[in-house]
């Protein structure tokens, strides 16, 4: 609510727009490191692997400072509506974020071990979940973002197919692994990443979930669009 | 047995009805009675005369009561010059400085002084200024009617300072005033509508006053100068023609009645006007 | 595949901001050490020890009566016009004794807003310059520059300016209360105090005085008793809590409301009493 005139924000708002610059900074660099991540597996590229493990002490302590302007803000606050919404949202994208932060990690750390131990040739088509996985990741942010709810419903739709990948994908390994012994070790490393670009998948549809919820109200979990029905509505006077 | 209780209950009220509405309306009356006969009979010798030339011996025209009237705004002057600040400062006092009990017993006092009779008062004046200057005069007369105003100064002062809400001092102390300062750039201003109208009342109240005069500023049939020599005023004249026998004198005292009852009347709806003004600008 | 979008950099880690604990340190804008005061042969405050830090706000909350208003009120020596009172103990401002300055002194550098606004009956600018005036301060040109200065500060300045002359009385009960607000920064005061300035004024005027407190805390130091806490909650950097004349907990005002160390505290923020 603004109080005077012009674009002069009251404190609280003031307060708002610092929450979500840093959950948007660390949206960013978690971005970045999922893309990352990928990419030192695909190129074999050690720089990049290096480079998502540097920042990682970077989106922890992200992690902190959120959660910690957020209560902040609820004790000193007592927002509603909204702005309730608003940050209750921010403290669960904050932990999606983190971690999907972890799991590149992970992913990084996969990747290192291929460049050791390098893969004869391609199993799997990797870039192609990976930019699906990225695609949701993407829109799940720029609809906390844009406040969009479509956008939100359309990463959730898309959860299936990179499921489906992922299945596909295991089935293709394990064919593999039975046919080529010695390289057992790079298809286990080639499953994780897979299984990890799968978790991230499923943050970004936790993602998605929580802006529909701060958008709309209602609350879309575990396949459940609940309204808020049920709930006592206040009298009508009969005329 | 039912039907002349309700009989007698209702004849009870109407009776009562009508007695109040009756002495209401005697109230009511009386003024306007006062006011119609005193224009009567007082309207004719109203001229120019009347208020410009001095009173001529029984039988000649072109006689007024020039020196009456001035010689009432004189007195009256004087009177509030000396009842006045007298009256507002000891208010000030009470209102803002002084004890409980200390208030209570001036308070007490003063209202006595309000009671002494107005005769009472004039022979007081004669003793301590007629007798010491050895003659009447009008600073006498000023002082009698001075001493009768002070009571009333004191009392209006130290309501209406009293009803300035204590909020208002607060406010003034909190910015760095001191208590004096307080009280003169705050706390009067805030009072000024009563203070003003108090003040005007108790002004009409004494111009109307005969017996103190009497013992004071006497009376004269020509120009008093100065303030030393014995001083003719309205009340008085009025007491003196009425009880001439003269016919065209009485006819002078229905005027000067009517010309004293103007005055103070304009005093009292003007005073009024003040403060029914005063109370719809302080709107919160 | 989307492009990242930082650049390759090393990102140094940094603890969360560190919550700034009452200030001890040399010389705090009102130090009161071991203040009692009593009202007649009643209690009101014991032992309060307690310093105020420099231009930031702190509020005083506690349930009705337990004193918070009265060791206020002491700060600016207004006690002293209320009848059988007696107080030990020492104020200091600036490190100087409160009780050996000249009283008026004391009250141009620790200015007062009371509960109920107080507007003098003259007008809008008279009201605000009134101050000004009764410190010796004629010259026309510098008065109204004062008075619209403090007005703006106020957050006053664009619904009055086109009616300085007319009465104080005639403006709403949120803006007679900014016009308190002017009239008490229009002699530049050291500290502001605020004896629950918006408990007769509805949600949005109180905002606005809210908001108002934000923007002047750099210019006086603000000490802001309420009867309700989430006003202290929104607004002030360190909280005192008040029971019963005692001063239970004093902290930074995220400590009060997130973690406070008393139980008592915790009972009443929580709405347990009170």
């Amino acid at each position: 609510m603004r109080v005077s005139g012009g674009t002069h924000l009251r404190h609280f708002e003031q307060e708002l727009e610092k929450l979500k610059a840093k959950l948007l900074e660390m949206s960013a660099l978690v971005e970045s490191a999922v893309y990352w991540s990928v990419q030192g597996v695909v190129e074999k590229s050690e720089s990049l692997a290096e480079q998502v493990l540097k920042n990682e002490g970077r989106i922890n302590q992200l992690e902190i400072e959120i959660d910690d302007m957020a209560i902040s803000l609820l004790a000193l606050q007592q927002p509603v509506a909204a702005d309730l919404r608003l940050i209750t949202a921010a403290i669960k994208i904050n932990n999606d974020l983190e971690r999907m932060g972890d799991l590149a990690v992970s992913i990084a750390e996969r990747a290192l071990a291929l460049i050791r131990e390098p893969v004869p040739r391609a199993m799997i088509d990797i870039p192609h979940i990976a930019g699906l996985v990225q695609s949701m990741v993407r829109k799940s942010l720029d609809a906390f973002v844009n406040r969009d709810a479509e956008l939100a419903r359309s990463v959730l739709a898309s959860d299936d197919g990179v499921d489906s990948l992922r299945t596909a994908s295991y089935h293709e390994l394990m064919s593999y692994m039975e046919h080529d012994p010695a390289h057992i070790p790079q298809a286990v490393s080639l499953l994780t990443v897979v299984r990890n670009l799968e978790r991230i998948a499923d943050h970004s549809t936790n993602i998605a979930e929580d802006v529909l919820f701060l958008v709309k109200g209602i609350d879309v979990r575990h396949h459940n669009e609940r309204q808020l029905q049920g709930e006592p509505t206040a009298p009508t006077a009969r005329v | 047995m039912t039907r002349q209780v309700t009989f007698r209950r209702r004849f009870i009220n109407a009776f009562m009805l009508s007695l109040t509405g009756v002495a209401t309306l005697l109230v009511v009356s009386v003024l306007f009675f006062i006011l119609g006969y005193l224009l009567w009979h007082g309207i004719g010798s109203l001229s120019w005369n009347f208020f410009t030339k001095l009173p001529k011996p029984t039988g000649e025209t072109g006689g007024g009561l020039a020196n009456a009237i001035v010689g009432s705004a004189k007195i009256l002057a004087l009177a509030t010059l000396i009842g006045v600040p007298v009256g507002f400062l000891a208010g000030i006092y009470l209102a803002e400085y002084s004890g409980r009990t200390f208030a209570f017993v001036v308070r007490y006092i003063t209202d006595l002084l309000n009671g002494v009779p107005s005769i009472v008062i004039g022979i007081f004046a004669y003793a301590i200024v007629v007798k010491p200057m050895k003659h009447f005069s009008t600073f006498a007369g000023g002082c009698a009617l001075g001493i009768m105003m002070i009571p009333i100064a004191v009392r209006t002062t130290e309501q209406f300072l009293r009803s300035v809400p204590t909020a208002l001092r607060e406010g003034s102390m909190a910015l760095g005033a001191n208590k004096a300062t307080a009280i003169f750039t705050v706390v009067i201003p805030a009072a000024k509508q009563g203070l003003t109208s108090g003040m005007m009342l108790n002004l009409a109240r004494v111009a109307g006053e005969t017996a103190p005069l009497l013992f004071t500023a006497l009376g004269n049939m020509y120009w008093s100068a100065g303030w030393s020599q014995p001083s003719a005023s309205l009340p008085v004249m009025i007491y003196q023609y009425a009880i001439s026998p003269y016919e065209d004198y009485h006819q002078q005292a229905w005027a000067a009645g009517l010309v004293l009852l103007a005055l103070v009347l304009s005093i009292n709806v003007t005073a009024r006007l003040i403060m029914s003004r005063g109370s719809s600008l302080a709107r919160r | 595949m989307a492009t990242p979008h930082q650049q390759l950099q090393p990102i140094t880690t940094r603890p969360p901001a560190e919550l700034t604990p009452p200030p001890s340190s040399a010389v705090p804008k009102i130090r009161a050490q071991h203040l009692n005061f009593y009202y007649g042969t009643f209690q009101a405050l014991h032992d309060i020890t307690m310093d105020i830090a420099a231009n930031q706000i702190t509020a005083f909350i506690g349930p009705s009566g337990c004193g918070k208003s009265t060791f206020l009120r002491t700060m600016n020596r207004m006690n002293e016009a209320v009848r059988n009172t007696r107080r030990e103990g020492e104020i200091r401002l600036d490190g100087e004794d409160i009780f050996k300055l000249d009283v008026a002194s004391v009250r141009r550098r620790v200015g007062m807003v009371f509960q109920k606004s107080n507007p003098f009956p003259k007008t809008i600018f008279d009201n605000v310059a009134y101050g000004l005036r009764i410190n010796g301060v004629r010259k026309k040109s510098i008065v109204e520059e004062t008075v619209q200065l403090s007005l703006e500060r106020a957050a006053l300045w664009t619904e009055v300016k086109d009616k300085l002359n007319k009465p104080a009385g005639a403006l709403s009960g949120g803006q007679q209360q900014r016009l308190c607000i002017a009239r008490a920064l229009a002699v530049e005061p050291e500290v502001l105090l605020l004896d629950e300035p918006c408990s007769a004024l509805d949600p949005i005027a109180t905002l606005k005085i809210e908001e108002l407190l934000f923007e002047i805390k750099n210019l006086t130091t603000i000490v802001i008793v309420t009867h309700n806490m989430q006003q202290a909650a929104r607004v002030a950097d360190y909280t005192g809590f008040f029971l019963l004349g005692k001063l239970i907990e004093y902290d930074n005002t995220r400590r009060i409301f997130q973690n406070p160390s008393k139980k008592e505290t915790e009972d009443y923020v929580t709405g347990r009493f009170g």
